[in-house]
């Protein structure tokens, strides 16, 4: 599902983040990507989420190469992905239902279809009751939820999560792992960044380290 | 376990043409048009203060051409019922006058045609100087012409006919000299046109300065969302899409403004309207000032959209460029 080929990226202004990166992840596979801050981990995601584009190599994702997809198709391209951050970055005007909501809103679908497929994702990640609630009134846990419903509420093949338990103590920061892992059960290719290695312990899904731009090889 | 029906869809696809249903296209316009009025009224005050100083720099442009309506309506008035005085040449047979009396009646411009005799000049000419002995000095020699006065109808008084009416008069032979009494409106048209040609720069000026107003209101309002811009550019949205809901707030700002302008120019005129009857009446006229015409006030509200549409327009497709990398 995703490939890196001599990939490489560097960066007008602080050097090469990526060296002849190359990485294959298979449909359907969860995998973990640690290292330090700067390894570039960051660019890796940022590369396929087409924010930027490798300097050097192929990024192929679901067989297309990226290199291929014009600046106006990068929307269309982007919602295959479910992109998590390390802050949920909810949208503070709306309520919970209308962020979920959002990724359907912009792909165009119907009233009856977002609300169905909303509720499904609320359902996913145990907020099925706070629809209505507004975002700030919700706990950091249940906030960076909203923020992973959102992700995948549009079903999409490949979730993309950046730090997504950089904020959360361990025993939330579990279970948000586990929701992951659940996604990967519904057929979900899911590339997670995390430096919480401890928290990795508890899973048995592939990690990939990254060190100086490189992939250290364990 | 959650829902089933929950599943990634497999494959990756890159539309390269967006889905242009004409209903769902209408229905995202009419939920951009609607949500992004709901944004404006729940920050009123913030509103009402951008909304009212496009409103007041669309009230100069618009009570200029108000009054400017007015004048035109004054001038109009005094062009009805216009005259044309015929003079005609000395000596001119009775017959041939009568012949060119009765032609003058069939004319559709012409609705009265007045005969002054020589005679009648001479006496009328004798009242007025009180040269009673002239007639008796001059014995049976009449130096005055004949004259014939035309009476226009009431469409007819427009200056293009009468310059024409004119012109084909004076051709005639029997016609020594045509006078007409409207060179002072031709004078005063032509003033009215400089002040309008005037008016419009005016117009254009405050346009412009409307367009920026509304541009630096939506680029505002994008730097404050900018967080949301780029969550929703990750998410897949378009350029559009994005787009949508400013240009939509731009149209409001416009609306609202032109709306504050309409208020402004209404209050102003209502205002006005007493000491302009009472000086109207001074001058024995029946001149009352009118408020803005449906037709301006509809301009005005088309205009002020319009403005606000462009403004934000240029606004946004200046600020996503930034959002380029993103």
């Amino acid at each position: 599902m995703i490939h890196f080929q001599n990939v490489s990226k560097r960066y007008e202004r602080g050097g090469d983040a990526l060296k002849n990166v190359n990485l294959h992840v298979e449909s359907g596979e969860m995998v973990f990507l640690t290292g330090h801050s700067g390894a570039g981990k960051s660019t890796l995601l940022r590369l396929l989420s087409l924010v930027e584009r490798a300097t050097r190599g192929q990024v192929i994702v679901g067989g297309k190469n990226l290199s291929e997809i014009k600046r106006s198709q990068i929307p269309h391209y982007r919602r295959n992905l479910g992109i998590v951050f390390q802050s949920p970055r909810l949208l503070t005007d709306r309520t919970v239902f209308d962020n979920v909501a959002l990724p359907l809103v912009i792909a165009g679908h119907g009233h009856k279809e977002i609300t169905r497929r909303v509720r499904a994702a609320l359902d996913l990640v145990g907020l099925l009751g706070k629809e209505r609630a507004q975002p700030i009134a919700l706990s950091g846990g249940e906030q960076q939820r909203v923020g992973i419903a959102r992700a995948v509420v549009h079903r999409p093949p490949i979730v993309l999560a950046d730090e997504p338990t950089g904020n959360l103590d361990p025993v939330l920061s579990l279970e948000i792992m586990t929701l992951f892992e659940r996604f990967q059960q519904f057929g979900v290719t899911a590339l997670i960044v995390t430096h919480d290695l401890e928290l990795l312990g508890h899973f048995a899904h592939r990690i990939l380290s990254l060190r100086d731009g490189m992939f250290k090889h364990a | 376990m959650p829902d089933r029906s929950f599943r990634a869809e497999q494959s990756v696809s890159i539309k390269t043409r967006a889905r242009f249903q004409g209903g769902t296209w209408l229905l995202r316009h009419l939920h951009a048009l609607v949500f992004s009025f709901g944004q404006l009224v729940r920050q009123p005050a913030n509103t009402i203060l951008s909304a009212s100083v496009i409103g007041i720099a669309l009230t100069l442009p618009m009570s200029l051409f108000v009054l400017l309506d007015n004048v035109k309506m004054l001038t109009h008035s005094w062009e009805g019922g216009a005259q044309l005085s015929l003079y005609l040449h000395q000596g001119l047979a009775d017959t041939h006058q009568q012949r060119l009396i009765d032609e003058l009646h069939v004319m559709a411009e012409i609705e009265r045609v007045l005969v002054i005799t020589p005679a009648q000049a001479l006496e009328e000419y004798q009242q007025l100087t009180g040269f009673d002995s002239l007639g008796a000095a001059l014995g049976d020699e009449n130096p005055l012409p004949g004259v014939l006065v035309l009476f226009l109808g009431d469409g007819q008084s427009t200056l293009e006919t009468v310059d024409e009416l004119v012109g084909e008069l004076a051709r005639r032979p029997e016609v020594e000299l045509v006078q007409s009494d409207l060179q002072w409106i031709e004078r005063l048209h032509t003033m009215v046109d400089v002040v309008q040609r005037g008016i419009g720069i005016v117009a254009v000026l405050f346009g412009f300065g409307v367009l920026l107003i509304i541009g630096n209101t939506i680029r505002m309002g994008i730097q404050n969302r900018h967080d949301e811009i780029e969550i929703t550019k990750l998410v897949g949205a378009t350029d559009a899409f994005i787009r949508r809901p400013f240009l939509y707030s731009g149209f409001w700002y416009g609306l609202l403004g032109a709306a504050i302008a309409w208020i402004l120019v209404a209050s102003s005129f209502h205002f006005l309207a007493e000491p302009v009857r009472e000086l109207a009446t001074l001058y024995n006229s029946e001149f009352r000032l009118a408020g803005a015409s449906v037709d301006s006030v509809l301009t005005l509200l088309g205009a002020g959209a319009s403005l606000g549409l462009a403004g934000s327009w240029f606004a946004v497709n200046r600020q996503l460029r930034l959002f380029n990398t993103v």
